[in-house]
């Protein structure tokens, strides 16, 4: 049974995996051909809804239920591939733009192919210079063998890729705000509905997927979307990139087939914490995600449905180790930190209370806690995400607001003794 | 139009409520009587759900959830709660949120006493804070432009002045910068939001963020009288709300009438009321001492007038004004005119207008209305944004956000050239022939011909420029009556000057849009009047020749000021000296009445009550809220006082009591009374004819045969919305936002003569006068730009051809 499909090129070719000649050498491009010269666009279609695959940017939604929302009678429509990834700890995108960039551009292109669009975009986070290198290089190659351009193989199919850098901004990653960026606006979420699928990029009906799931597409069409819905668990078939950071021996991106769990990923993948510390907390799933601890989490199944049952989530799987010297308050600040820094601002609860739970935080780090703070903390998160439920509720646009509630529902629910205990000792010392 | 299969029906708060499908919740519920709070929606605007105050709980299949009733549409059988725990949770939470980093500097906010703000935390704020960290701060206040201040401390983010002036005035200059906390709202590097529209924002503003220079501190909004009118700054009619303290008018804000102004207001609409309060208005009737007025009682100077106008026969009078006046001293001027001085000589225009039956009786005439239906838009005429601003902003909104064609005919780029599918730039004097050529689709305009068949068709023609001939407007409106479902509305811009024309303050018309050779209509008016003079005046131009000439002795100004509105102030001068007599009524001492030998003070805007007539034929009414100032007085109170000492009578005793004899006796008016505008039916404004009144006259537009001039270079004179005219020139506010005086001038046409931008030459027609050069792609080639009345070009007026003589430095 197959366990790796991203990652075995550059496995395989180090120096080169990221080259149209090694790509070629390797099998590359085939996939191509053969949807281009034997299957129908439908086809295409057919053989990525078969194969399960949940999109990998963050939310799971299967691609191939997403590419059926497109409205049929309305042209043009776009492909836009995700690879604004920016969440701390997620960093998968990065090697399979970087060091295979032509699975992605032929993915790209069986992709388009199937959905009937002829110009594709990649948006690339603006901190990702090489990566983005690395897929313009691609392209070039591709257009100057006949991949892409006009009439591609002789099958008539037309498509061209742009290649668009993001500005610096975290919240791009959210598929509205990213297609308000490429066409020049602030990069604010828009209202859905419409979902971009029918009125997306350009007002266009737009399919907006993640770089790791375009770049599965090639494998699925060359070895059918049965055997791809065959490896791992039903409902969550396939591989899937982890980016394991933090307190562990071996961090960096796997490729794994889901379905361990997280005892075998931190344990035997990560090969365990440094010093033999015992493991204090995790996040599973991106720094949006709740945490997971040790006593209740480290046998569950590493899939989308165990952790989504468990109140979590697997997102972009970054997975972040924290061990028992970890102090909570302070990773829990940094990541609101983080959110209230990306917030767009535009919606008035994310804007102007993620800031304030960062500053809360701070004072409490700091030695300026009241005790009415905790009871301040959660009623905020309530503010931001009603009820402070798991997936939550928002009185904003986007998931951003919410986001950074989940550290501090996570360290109150699992930690509120060490909170408190910040809180005791600086009672008395004046607000900072 | 919504029928009745558009109906659905919601549960609101456990009610059964009516509504139209596809309708925004927060409107249908607001309709419905339930006020939902918000801040960043405005119903004249895109919802964008930004500040999140309007969340409500609508049930889905997934059970309730939390969603912004400013973009959620109204469904059959949707389920809502505006008041559950959840839904005043979410209130408090949002309104703790907005005022942790608000100043809550009320106390010298201007916005305290009507704020949003305030008035939702005391309606839905949680009652306390718990923020204890030290607030966001920024410089307060920035100079954006030169009327507006803004407040970034104060400021929610609720983007409604970033959307209005992108979304309604098309002059993006003001945006969110930076993001998250630190998001704010500003202008661009070295770019102020130099915008004819920047007012708007201030009222819509719902925190004091955005503050109007001339109002900032002026006043407190409880302390505000306030009375409804239109604004009278051109013929658009714009609905306001004059607010005054002390007797003193403060402030003015746009009030949304549907079918005129739908909320919005210029700059100049805005701001213009500074020049009623002016220390160089006039107070006292001037008698003229050789080269300078001494101060005269109303009886000396109304004997004076009495005695000059009887010396003569009447047909050596002659009057020109009243296109700012209301109907009612309209009305009263031409009954003085025609039934007591017996002169036809009349005209309200000044020969930059159109021909009055054309303006007054076009048939079939257009509402501004019809251009939320209209498929296809003709603009051939001024530039909107610079004569009639609040037009613009209707026509930019059918042509940007309701899918009209819009064909843009002007020698010059124009505002709206942006949002127009074709525009089509012509040499002024070449309009005829380029008309032919539009009306026969020829070359590179057939597409433009093509455009034109899809009706409903809107024409709006008017005078591009005032040295073109004013008979191509009807010669265009002939053109474009034969287009699908086509209607046709003249643009002539002076404040009331339809009125003064339905009055009958033009040679051919008599007051209810009669025409003078009407033998009917004019024995029905004899036996209110009196006899008329026989036959058919003299207009402005013949009047002024008709002075020159000794053909008439006398002249009457009433609130005209030729010496800047009439095409050749060289003839105005002349006619100005030659008159025997001039009495005028006035403001200020103008460049006309300072040449006249009476001048008779008269009260402005906002210092009486009257009806007006705007560009459509809708007639709304002024009111007063301020006194006339020292001894100045009603124009038809005086009229009439000059009338009783010609031993006549014009029967006037009240503005009112002339309205009812309007309603009596002009055909167009019939059963149009203060009253209906008032209270009843017409607080929109009334278009005359009501139905089952009567308009003697109406106009077919004919093509009378335009003669095509090519002479270079061409040239257009036209207005700027900040001329130099005598309101504007006593608004401290607004005069230093005129324009620099230039002569435009094609690339080309530069390089021909050797001109760079910036150079000077010496411009000359009946005056020279030196101008630096603008070098305007945007305009045709072969013409000439000119602004007109400005400072620097009020000498030239807009003659019909110039000659240009490059100044160039002595190489010595």
């Amino acid at each position: 049974m197959t366990d790796r499909i991203l990652t075995v090129r550059m496995e395989a070719h180090p120096q080169d995996s990221h080259t149209l000649a090694t790509y070629e050498a390797t099998g590359g491009y085939r996939a191509l051909r053969t949807a281009l010269s034997s299957m129908t666009p439908d086809d295409v279609k057919a053989q990525v809804k078969a194969s399960n695959i949940r999109g990998r940017g963050g939310a799971g939604f299967p691609t191939g239920v997403k590419w059926g929302f497109l409205p049929e009678d309305l042209r043009p429509r776009y492909l836009v591939v995700n690879g604004d990834e920016s969440e701390p700890g997620t960093f998968k995108d990065r090697i399979l733009l970087e060091r295979d960039p032509h699975q992605l551009v032929e993915g790209i292109i069986i992709s388009s192919y199937g959905l009937d669009v002829h110009h594709a975009f990649v948006y690339i986070r603006g901190e990702y210079p090489k990566p983005a290198r690395r897929v313009q290089q691609a392209i070039d190659e591709a257009y100057a063998a006949g991949y892409l351009g006009s009439d591609i193989l002789g099958s008539g199919f037309s498509l061209d890729i742009t290649v668009h850098l993001g500005g610096g901004a975290y919240i791009c990653g959210e598929e509205t705000a990213l297609l308000n960026s490429l066409e020049g606006r602030r990069g604010e979420p828009r209202i859905k509905p419409p979902f971009p699928a029918v009125a997306g990029l350009y007002a266009k009906p737009t399919i907006v997927n993640n770089v790791e799931t375009i770049s599965n597409v090639p494998w699925i069409v060359a070895n059918g979307g049965a055997a791809y819905a065959a490896i791992g668990p039903e409902r969550s078939a396939g591989t899937r990139m982890f980016s394991l950071s933090g307190h562990v021996n071996r961090p960096g991106d796997y490729e794994i087939v889901m379905g361990m769990t997280w005892r075998e990923l931190i344990y035997g993948i990560g090969g365990g914490i440094p010093g033999d510390r015992a493991l204090k907390t995790w996040i599973p799933g991106g720094a949006s995600a709740p945490w997971f601890v040790p006593d209740e989490h480290l046998d569950t199944p590493v899939t989308i449905d165990d952790v989504g049952a468990n109140g979590s989530m697997l997102g972009s799987g970054a997975v972040i180790v924290m061990d028992e010297t970890t102090d909570v308050v302070a990773a829990a600040h940094r990541i609101v930190k983080f959110f209230a820094h990306e917030s767009c601002g535009q919606c008035t609860p994310c804007r102007e209370g993620t800031t304030w739970l960062e500053r809360i935080l701070w004072r409490i780090l700091n030695g300026a806690g009241r005790p009415s703070d905790l009871d301040l903390l959660l009623d905020v998160c309530d503010n931001i995400s009603p009820g402070l439920r798991w997936p939550p509720a928002m009185t904003t646009i986007c998931p951003l607001g919410p986001s950074a509630v989940s550290p501090i529902t996570s360290i109150m629910r699992h930690f509120r003794d060490e909170v408190e205990a910040k809180i005791r000792t600086s009672e008395g010392a004046s607000v900072g | 139009m919504a029928d009745a299969s558009d109906k659905v029906t919601i549960t609101l708060d456990g009610r059964q409520v009516e509504a139209t499908a596809g309708e925004l919740l927060i409107a249908a519920a607001e309709k419905a009587g339930t006020y939902i709070p918000h801040f960043c929606w405005h119903p004249r605007m895109k919802p964008v759900g930004m500040c999140r105050m309007c969340l409500v709980e609508v049930e889905t299949p997934r059970g309730k959830m939390l969603t912004t009733s400013c973009t959620m549409p109204v469904a059959d059988g949707m389920v809502v709660d505006t008041a559950s725990a959840v839904v005043e949770k979410a209130h408090e939470g949002i309104l703790e949120f907005l005022l942790i980093n608000h100043p809550l500097d009320c106390p010298v906010c201007d916005k305290g006493g009507e704020c949003p703000l305030q008035d939702q935390t005391l309606g839905y704020g949680p009652g306390e804070s718990r923020f204890v960290e030290e607030k966001r701060h920024h410089e307060k206040p920035i100079s954006i432009s030169d009327l507006v201040y803004l407040d970034r401390e104060r400021c929610i983010l609720c983007a409604r002045c970033t959307r209005f002036s992108e979304e309604i005035s098309g002059d993006p200059l003001i945006e969110f910068v930076e993001r998250g906390n630190h998001v704010e709202v500003n202008t661009f590097p070295d770019e102020p939001f130099v915008s004819y529209f920047s007012g708007n924002t201030v009222q819509i503003c719902p925190v004091g963020a955005l503050t109007a220079k001339p109002y900032r501190f002026r006043a407190r909004p409880w302390d505000l009288e306030a009375v409804e009118s239109v604004s009278l700054v051109d013929s658009v009619h714009s609905k306001v709300s004059v607010e005054s303290s002390q007797n003193e008018i403060v402030r003015i804000s746009g009030v949304d009438n549907d079918p005129t102004n739908q909320g919005w207001l210029s700059d100049k609409d805005r701001f213009i009321y500074e020049h009623i309060h002016s220390p160089r208005r006039l107070t006292v009737p001037l008698i003229r001492e050789g080269d300078t007025f001494r101060e005269a009682s109303w009886g000396e100077a109304v004997g004076l007038v009495a005695e000059r106008l009887g010396a003569v026969p009447g047909t050596a009078v002659a009057g020109i004004g009243g296109a700012r006046a209301t109907n009612e001293d309209a009305y009263a001027f031409s009954k003085f005119m025609r039934s007591i001085v017996v002169t036809p000589h009349l005209d309200a225009q000044l020969d930059d207008g159109l021909d009055p039956e054309f303006a007054a009786a076009v048939h079939p005439r257009a509402r501004i209305d019809d251009l939320e239906r209209a498929a296809t838009i003709l603009l051939w005429g001024p530039d909107l944004k610079e004569e009639f601003p609040v037009l613009y902003l209707r026509v930019r909104r059918a042509a940007a956000h309701l899918g009209a064609r819009l064909v843009v005919v002007h020698p010059r780029v124009t505002g709206l050239d942006l949002v127009a599918t074709h525009t089509v730039r012509y040499r002024p004097g070449e309009g005829p022939a380029t008309l032919k050529k539009l009306a026969a689709g020829d070359g590179d305009l057939a597409a433009v011909r093509a455009a034109l068949n899809e009706g409903p068709v809107v024409a709006l023609v008017g005078r591009p420029g005032l040295a073109e001939d004013p008979r191509l407007a009807e010669a265009v409106a002939a053109f474009a009556r034969d287009l699908p479902e086509a209607t046709i509305m003249p643009l002539v811009r002076r404040g009331n000057v339809f009125g003064a024309l339905d009055m009958g303050l033009a040679p051919t018309l008599l007051p209810g849009r009669v025409s003078v050779t009407d033998t009917a209509a004019r024995t029905a008016l004899e036996d209110e009047w009196g006899a008329l003079p026989e036959g058919v005046g003299g207009g402005a131009t013949e009047i002024l020749t008709g002075l020159v000439s000794g053909d008439r002795e006398v002249l009457v100004l009433f609130g005209a000021d030729p010496m800047r509105d009439h095409p050749d102030p060289t003839l105005v001068r002349s006619a100005l000296e030659a008159a025997g007599f001039v009495a005028a009524f006035d403001l200020f001492l103008t460049d006309s009445s300072r040449l006249a030998d009476v001048v008779l003070p008269v009260a402005a805007f906002g210092e009486v009550a009257g009806t007006v007539t705007n560009l459509e034929g809708r007639v709304q009414k002024v009111n007063q809220i301020v006194p006339p100032p020292g001894q100045a007085r009603a124009a038809w109170s005086i009229l009439d006082d000059i009338a009783t000492a010609m031993g006549g009578s014009l029967g006037a005793t009240g503005a009112e009591r002339l309205n009812k004899e309007i309603a009596r006796v002009a055909p167009a008016y019939r059963g149009v009374t203060w009253d209906m505008l008032d209270w009843g039916d017409g607080r929109e404004g009334i278009v005359v004819p009501l139905r089952g009144a009567d308009q003697p006259l109406r106009h077919i537009p004919v093509d009378t045969g335009v003669p095509t001039v090519t002479e270079r270079p061409a040239v257009h004179s036209a207005r700027v919305l900040y001329d130099d005219g005598a309101m504007l020139r006593n608004c401290p506010g607004l005069a230093g936002l005129a324009p620099r005086a230039a002569i435009h001038m094609h690339p080309r046409d530069a390089s021909i003569l050797a001109v760079r931008d910036g150079d000077r030459v010496l411009v000359s027609a009946g005056a020279s006068v030196e101008l630096p050069v603008v070098i305007d792609a945007g305009l045709a080639e072969g013409a000439v730009y000119v602004p007109f009345n400005l400072v620097e070009t009020a000498a030239l007026g807009a003659p019909r051809s110039i000659r240009i003589d490059v100044v160039r430095e002595d190489a010595s």
